[in-house]
């Protein structure tokens, strides 16, 4: 397993400079962005000495090597901050107090991934079986009414804005038919089950679009393997159409499945804002976007870092899972 | 079947309806407009092989695949009546097709590697066919994969059936098909060109084994191949297709002996013999002997007395061995590819001279560094140590006056661009910029290969395999080489394009003083061209000499080996050469 346990140690380091790398460049955007940061924060009715004193405090005078030095010296070794009356100790790795509410952005992302988790794993599961299920059927039935009906329904899913899917889903479902109410998050922890209730339509609306993709990109990619030379070998041997399809050809397509799913898994974290609004979830996604208006700068390094390590983490998965898949890949 | 016309006649006299195993009546196969097999009807008995021989597009692939139906629901229309097995595979439905497939006529193909699926152990994929065609249990199946493994000479059959197919080298995957093949010992065989893919001594290892498995068997062969010696090799009978039709078909025998029609014998004679001299080059070179033979005395005057010997002893064409002033020389050529622990040399240690109006062969097989040798010649690549000295001068990087032509005259080629603005990119490189003069020289150049000046505007897809091939070569000739390195330049043509692209090389030669470089895997087309001779295996030269000694006075036992491989077209020649293969592996 040496190879394996070498992968994963290069992997790690990988991961750890493509981090930094991303906290550098969100540091240098919001140094460049205009506006007085301190004023934000403040508030509109802070008179200048407020607004002198909060920009001391959240040292927004000192240069930029020095912030970023700060906020490497918390990731490290845990930063003690003051709130005026108390001084707060932040244990590493500390992503710094968030500017809008002095709590902890480790705490913050603490509350709020639990929510993208759920949400986008879910859906994956769902995005999957419909789209490679579908895939898999058109490719099979190819040439048929079969596939045409799903070539259309494809294009259909792929060209519907998320909100339109959703607030259809819920005006129907929970509106007219009242077969669920309408979506509030609770806690796995809390109830498993009506986690999963109140997760259906929002895992069902994000699933549907992203399914749309999957299933043309599985189709052709079958269609691809069905034309190769190890086909033609099992046909020429009497394999049955359907074993060739479901065994032979999938297994061959899945390359670029299982690449597309990284990507969208990696980038739906952070990035399912529509989804995560509409419904009232309170994710990552819904967060950043809201620390992005205020120039909360602590919070938008945190966030934009667990998603980067999202990223990275699910396109290392789709590497172990591209060797598991096809033993001629060697991890390196 | 009693009102219907005998057509496998001689085969079929016992009258029995059992003993047809293949009848093909009136078979015609069509893509779209285009008809690829026109009017066909042959038979094969019980046991009996038959070889369909034919270049590229005379349809004789598509007879193979129309035997099991293989163009059903391809859109491509079938016409008259195909039985095999007692299947009548037109009439047949996807169920009874299916139970003919791999059961009772099995299929091997071409390229072993595509041919196997790459996703799933060897020993699996056999246990599928298997298990498809029988009602066994999967340890059963397994079981069954490891016999036939084990049967076709596959080494620790039971480790070896859990390897997938990359982990196999061409002539164990072939070996593996074979396999597959024989997994249900069906009654009958068709191997679409089963050793096309494969070196010359693997090549002959595949048709031992398929004689072998005929013999214990008693399976009939439908053996489809462009290789005349191969089927030689193989079969009791042999049909000749061109078009799409049968031009011939007859005992091997009486076919390779004596063709009865006139394409039968073009065909045969293009097929470069390993064991003939070089008849088509001598008559042109009695003029060209006299170019070297000025250089001898301003070269190397003392030398003169060797060739003045051969010429005494009645070899009028004897090479310039160590006559001629050397043009190319490489000393201690070494290549190394990889890094820390997986580096290999592909070429180690090789040192040559070439010297003026000579051809010098390379020949080895796949894996031989032979390419990557070519290569550093040229200065494609730089050697990891050694070095290559053009004209006495130490050469780093490319030179103009030492050019290549490649194998693949499709992809070496760039589709977008017309062919004389690819021959003239050697003209541009040196700083022409004149287009008038480009035109000119280009066009010249087309006609010297024996294409038209017209055709400088048109693109590779428009040409034929051969003719890309002469493009390939007037862009070797447009920067004015005095060195052109061919590598492969005509494995990838049928064999009668492959006498004219030879023909050309070897005029060329002779009216441009040009020294040849023939790296090849064919060792009848290499001897055919070739005054001097350098054998390769794993990146060493074995042997080297003048190509008739090496020839036919082989000195090292691989160079034996090679040359006992090559398929005679003599069928009674290949049984004796098999005989002796088979004590040498006894032994």
């Amino acid at each position: 397993m040496s190879g394996f346990s070498g992968f994963l140690v290069r992997r790690a380091i990988g991961t750890v400079v493509t981090l930094l790398a991303i906290s550098v460049i969100v540091y240098v955007v919001f140094y460049a962005t205009p506006g007085n940061v301190a004023q934000i924060t403040c508030g509109p009715r802070c008179s200048p000495e407020q607004v002198h004193q909060v920009a001391q405090q959240l040292r927004l005078d000192d240069p930029l090597y020095v912030r970023y030095w700060h906020f490497l010296e918390g990731l490290v070794a845990g930063q003690d901050y003051s709130t005026g009356t108390s001084v707060e100790h932040c244990p590493a790795p500390c992503l710094g107090l968030s500017y809008q509410s002095d709590r902890q952005v480790m705490d913050i992302i603490l509350t709020k991934l639990p929510v993208s988790l759920s949400l986008v794993l879910g859906a994956m599961v769902l995005w999957l079986v419909l789209g490679v299920g579908t895939g898999v059927l058109s490719a099979w039935r190819r040439g048929r009414f079969t596939e045409r009906l799903l070539t259309a329904l494809t294009l259909a899913g792929w060209a519907t804005p998320v909100f339109v899917i959703g607030l259809v889903l819920m005006i129907v479902v929970c509106g007219e038919l009242q077969l669920l109410p309408f979506p509030q998050y609770v806690k796995f922890t809390d109830d498993p089950e009506q986690w999963a209730w109140n997760l259906l339509l929002p895992w069902l609306s994000l699933a549907l679009i992203e399914a749309a993709a999957f299933a043309r990109l599985t189709r052709a990619s079958m269609l691809e393997t069905l034309a190769e030379d190890h086909i033609r070998t099992f046909r020429a041997y009497g394999v049955a159409e359907r074993s060739i399809v479901g065994r032979h050809a999938l297994r061959g397509a899945l390359a670029p499945v299982i690449a597309l799913n990284a990507n969208n898994v990696g980038s739906a974290i952070g990035g399912a804002v529509l989804t995560e609004t509409l419904f009232g979830l309170p994710g990552i996604g819904q967060e950043l976007v809201h620390a992005v208006n205020v120039v909360d700068l602590p919070v938008v390094v945190g966030m934009v870092l667990v998603i980067g390590f999202f990223v990275v983490l699910a396109n290392a998965v789709a590497d172990v899972l591209y060797a598991v898949a096809d033993r001629r890949v060697v991890l390196t | 079947m009693s009102g219907g016309v005998d057509v496998s006649g001689r085969t079929d006299v016992s009258g029995g309806t059992d003993v047809s195993l293949v009848r093909v009546t009136d078979l015609s196969v069509e893509f779209g407009d285009l008809r690829a097999v026109d009017g066909l009807s042959f038979g094969l008995a019980r046991g009996a092989a038959l070889a369909l021989v034919g270049e590229s597009g005379s349809g004789k692939s598509t007879v193979a695949s129309a035997l099991l139906g293989l163009h059903r629901g391809t859109g491509a229309r079938v016409g008259g009546s195909i039985e095999v097995a007692g299947t009548d595979v037109q009439q047949a439905s996807e169920d009874e097709l299916r139970r003919l497939r791999g059961a009772k006529a099995a299929m091997v193909f071409q390229d072993p590697l595509s041919s196997l699926d790459p996703y799933y152990a060897i020993g699996d994929q056999i246990a599928e066919v298997y298990r498809v065609h029988t009602r066994v249990s999967r340890r059963a199946a397994r079981a069954r994969a490891v016999d036939v493994l084990d049967r076709v000479g596959i080494p620790d059959a039971v480790r070896r059936s859990r390897s997938r197919p990359h982990e196999f080298s061409g002539g164990m995957r072939q070996r593996a098909l074979i396999a597959m093949a024989l997994a249900c010992e069906p009654d009958l065989l068709i191997a679409d060109e089963p050793t096309t893919a494969l070196d010359v001594t693997v090549q002959a290892q595949i048709l031992d084994l398929l004689h072998t498995l005929r013999e214990e068997t008693g399976m009939g062969l439908l053996l489809v191949t462009h290789d005349v010696g191969v089927a030689a090799e193989s079969v009791d009978e042999v049909l000749v297709m061109r078009h799409g039709r049968s031009v011939e078909h007859g005992p091997v025998a009486d076919v390779l002996s004596a063709p009865a029609q006139t394409y039968t014998r073009e065909l045969l004679a293009a097929v470069p013999r390993v064991d003939a001299r070089r008849i088509a080059a001598k008559a042109g070179e009695e003029t060209a002997a006299a170019v070297p033979a000025v250089s001898v005395v301003e070269d190397a005057g003392a030398a003169s007395a060797v060739s003045a010997t051969e010429n005494a002893e009645g070899v009028p064409d004897g090479p310039p061995e160590a006559t001629g002033h050397v043009v190319l020389e490489a000393t201690g050529l070494r290549r190394e590819f990889g890094r820390g622990k997986r580096t290999f040399a592909a070429v180690d240690d090789v040192s040559l001279t070439i010297r003026r109006g000579e051809t010098l062969g390379v020949v080895g097989e796949s894996g031989s560094g032979k390419t990557t040798l070519g290569r550093m010649l040229v200065g494609l690549l730089e050697p990891t140590a050694g070095e290559v000295r053009y004209d006495g001068h130490a050469r780093v990087g490319v030179h103009p006056a030492v050019q290549m032509v490649f194998q693949d005259p499709v992809s070496s080629l760039n589709p977008r661009r017309s062919v004389g603005e690819s021959i003239a990119d050697p003209l541009r490189a040196r700083g022409e910029k004149d287009e008038q003069r480009i035109r000119g020289r280009v066009t010249e150049l087309l006609e010297r290969v024996g294409l038209e000046g017209a055709h400088y505007d048109r693109y590779p897809h428009e040409f034929s395999g051969g003719q890309r091939q002469r493009v390939g070569i007037a862009r070797a000739l447009a920067a004015d080489p005095r060195v052109i390195v061919c590598d492969e330049p005509v494995s990838a043509l049928d064999v009668t394009t492959q006498a004219q692209v030879v023909a050309l090389l070897g005029e060329l030669q002779r009216e441009l003083g040009l020294v040849l470089v023939f790296v090849a895997h064919d060792l009848a087309v290499v001897r055919q061209v070739s005054d001097r001779v350098a054998v390769m295996r794993r990146g060493r030269i074995v042997e080297s000499g003048p190509a008739d000694e090496v020839y036919d006075n082989p000195q090292d036992p691989y160079t034996k080996q090679l040359l006992a491989a090559v398929p005679s077209l003599d069928p009674q020649v290949a049984a004796r050469r098999r005989a002796a293969r088979r004590e040498l592996a006894a032994a």
